[in-house]
């Protein structure tokens, strides 16, 4: 009976299947929205209000002729999109949602499931740089170093502003963290400033426009995925979208309180909180301007990872006065 | 350690073919090459095998957004040559068209800016509300690209009082419009980070190398043909010369949303004073042997056509500087010390219209570098040669 639990557990919910219809529907989501803000009007063609077009899209590229440069390191170019697809559906399963409950968490929830979840967030990043590398294409090369580049600047404050909620739930487990913040609501309003930079941080990690620099079209014509074609432009593209739905899922777990409920409210909970947070996402990526790749780095360090720090020293003072 | 990238002749930047070889150190740009020919079709030559009136229709087409541009500066020119004087209505309307199609090509190269930019949202917007000027032009003319409005001795078509009715109306729209675009450029902080400090060319380097149009006023020259050298009835509409003096994209793109500005108070003025009377006079069929250069005022800068005429019905030879010609020697000096991030941003802001510029082509040897002069033929038969058998080695595969 276990197995099968477990096998439900990763594969239809919330593992391969879930998470797959779910990054398609974010994709939607997102192409609309971003739409409706430039007053367009986005997907509506395939399937009720253009709901399909997402899934559409990836089979119609995996259908497509799949092009391996000559010079391209061939084993390294292949495995690369699979590795970055298995990264992101794992990191998904260290989500609280589901059999949530404190007294009998699920089978991959543990004391520490948020660094490792960060850690699984930051593996992406070298996927694409070991991509854009591989490529062995001038642009693609860019591509890769502007990844690193970025890196840098990002990945600090972003640990720092998801780390000080935990500071103050005096928990390094997702689930006690969220359940924390349910029980003591005013708490959460302390969080604000980190919750924005956090924002700003999953913007960059997810290379969305104002941070779109890796790929950016009319400098470096597709960036780190200029070689890429067919079935694997088709997996990186979902990786994107599940990474994007796992970094939103970890922000409303922080920062929002959780999926609390059982399966279905819980799954309601999930897509409501997820689907705010990537509202902000949306509208930031609306109405910026890409910046300049040392622009990031400047941007990260004289403002974002100072921020940081000044929530977590309001974290630290507020953790003196209640206890 | 540097390298070369080649930005063209395909590029997502780019929407015309062009080369562009940037030798870089990092992300800096150390040396900038450009390189013409992509897109030559030979109008000048086939323009000496066309009467003076089918002439107009060629000229209109050397660009798709300037089109006015050429044929106001063709037909300005056959009319000197054939002692003509276009009746003031004509002028009018012809004024009017050219201000119309500066609105439009401002609004286009904005949304242009943006996109390069990254800001997609600036460019959705401005293409949009550009729709309203291109519905204008097409009430007026019946076209919304090729106007075809330009005779030689005046204007085909004439305005009636519900069209200056609805340019009026529409005229107060885009102001509205053009005052948010002009909030939106030089206040949103990520923009102006991009465009500030960019692509800097000096007022001293942008004489010297004969920059025009809003490049060089956003240098801080206030040159502009209308107020040098007026032509059509620019010496009775009062007009400034909107310049800058930040030398950067960002002055250039503060010029243009000026100059929409001044487009609106010209389209006002003309459509107020606009005279009774007919819109051209006849023409006739030859001209005497003579030789004329025409100068105007085009969106991206100025626009100089040679005109020589031999007594036939046909042009001897007609030469046409485009703006962007003008601009190409300034834009390798702007380039240069840029990061590569910039290069899209720094060649858009000359609104570059490269198959405006193309007047000839050379073939140059890939490996040795050498030119050469070859025949047609010869280089068909030269190319059969070297594809010949060759078919291309493909990995294609079908996954499902």
């Amino acid at each position: 009976m276990a197995t099968v639990k477990t096998l439900i557990y990763l594969i239809i919910y919330p593992g391969l299947l879930f998470l797959f219809l779910y990054s398609t529907f974010v994709e939607w989501y997102d192409r609309k929205l971003y739409a409706r803000f430039q007053n367009r009007m986005g997907p509506t063609h395939t399937g009720r209000f253009g709901l399909l077009q997402p899934i559409a899209d990836f089979f119609k590229l995996m259908a497509k002729e799949d092009i391996i440069p000559e010079r391209a390191d061939r084993k390294m170019f292949s495995v690369l999109p699979a590795v970055g697809l298995a990264i992101v559906f794992t990191a998904m399963l260290l989500l609280p949602i589901w059999n949530y409950s404190l007294d009998r968490p699920s089978v991959i929830s543990f004391n520490g499931d948020l660094i490792v979840l960060l850690y699984l967030l930051s593996l992406p990043t070298f996927i694409f740089f070991l991509a854009g590398w591989s490529s062995t294409n001038l642009f693609s090369t860019i591509g890769g170093a502007r990844v690193l580049t970025m890196l840098f600047g990002y990945e600090v404050p972003l640990f720092l502003a998801v780390l000080s909620p935990a500071v103050l739930a005096n928990s390094w487990r997702l689930a006690e963290i969220a359940a924390f913040y349910r029980q003591r609501p005013a708490l959460a309003l302390i969080n604000l400033l980190g919750f924005v930079i956090a924002l700003i941080c999953v913007q960059a990690k997810l290379e969305r426009t104002p941070f779109d620099i890796p790929h950016a079209e009319t400098e470096i014509v597709g960036g780190t995925f200029t070689e890429y074609s067919g079935k694997k432009l088709a997996i990186f593209r979902l990786m994107i979208d599940a990474e994007m739905v796992v970094a939103a899922g970890l922000l409303a777990t922080v920062f929002l309180g959780g999926f609390p409920g059982g399966a279905f409210l819980g799954l309601i909970n999930f897509i409501i909180k997820t689907l705010i947070v990537i509202f902000f996402l949306s509208l930031l990526r609306a109405t910026t301007s890409r910046i300049r790749v040392d622009q990031v780095v400047s941007f990260a360090w004289k403002y974002m990872a100072p921020l940081a720090i000044l929530q977590l020293l309001i974290v630290i003072l507020v953790k003196g006065l209640i206890s | 350690m540097k390298f070369q990238i080649p930005i063209g002749p395909q590029h997502p930047a780019l929407k015309e073919p062009i080369g562009l070889r940037m030798t870089v150190e990092g992300e800096v740009i150390r040396d900038a090459d450009i390189r013409l020919g992509y897109n030559h079709r030979g109008l000048e030559k086939l323009a000496e095998q066309k009467t003076w009136i089918q002439n107009i229709y060629l000229t209109e087409r050397i660009c798709g957004i300037c089109s006015h541009s050429h044929t106001t500066c063709y037909v300005q020119g056959v009319e000197k040559l054939m002692e003509l004087e276009p009746p003031k209505r004509g002028l009018y309307i012809r004024t009017l068209v050219a201000e119309l199609e500066r609105i439009h090509s401002h609004m286009l190269w904005l949304g242009v800016a943006g996109h390069e930019a990254g800001f997609d949202s600036f460019f959705m917007y401005t293409w949009r509300d550009r729709e309203i000027v291109m519905d204008i032009l097409e009430t007026i003319s019946g076209n919304r690209v090729h106007y075809g409005i330009n005779t030689i001795g005046g204007v085909r078509r004439d305005l009636d009082e519900q069209q200056i009715k609805h340019i009026l109306d529409s005229l107060e729209i885009l102001r509205k419009r053009s005052e948010y675009y002009k909030n939106l450029g030089t206040n949103e902080p990520s923009f102006v980070a991009r465009l500030a400090g960019v692509g800097y060319l000096s007022k001293e380097d942008a004489i010297a190398l004969c920059a025009v149009g809003p490049t060089l006023r956003a240098s801080g020259v206030p040159m502009d043909v209308r107020k040098d050298d007026p032509y059509a009835v620019y010496d009775e509409i009062p007009f400034e010369v909107c310049t800058a003096d930040t030398c950067d994209v960002l002055g250039r793109t503060v010029v243009r949303i000026k100059e929409l500005f001044q487009c609106y108070n010209i389209i006002e003025y003309l459509l107020k004073n606009l005279p009774a009377g007919p819109v051209a006079v006849r023409a006739p069929r030859r001209a005497k042997p003579n030789e004329v250069v025409s100068r105007y005022e085009a969106p991206r800068g100025e626009n100089i056509h040679y005109i020589k005429s031999n007594g036939t019905d046909k042009p001897e030879r007609l030469k046409v500087r485009a703006p962007t010609l003008g601009n190409y020697a300034a834009t390798i000096k702007m380039l240069k010390n840029g990061f590569i991030a910039d290069v899209p941003l720094i060649f858009a802001a000359i609104d570059p219209c490269i198959c405006c510029g193309e007047r000839a082509v050379s073939l140059v040897d890939a490996r040795t570098g050498q030119e050469k002069i070859i025949s047609m033929n010869a280089l068909k038969n030269l190319s059969l040669k070297v594809t010949a058998g060759k078919a291309r080695k493909r990995e294609a595969e079908w996954p499902l």
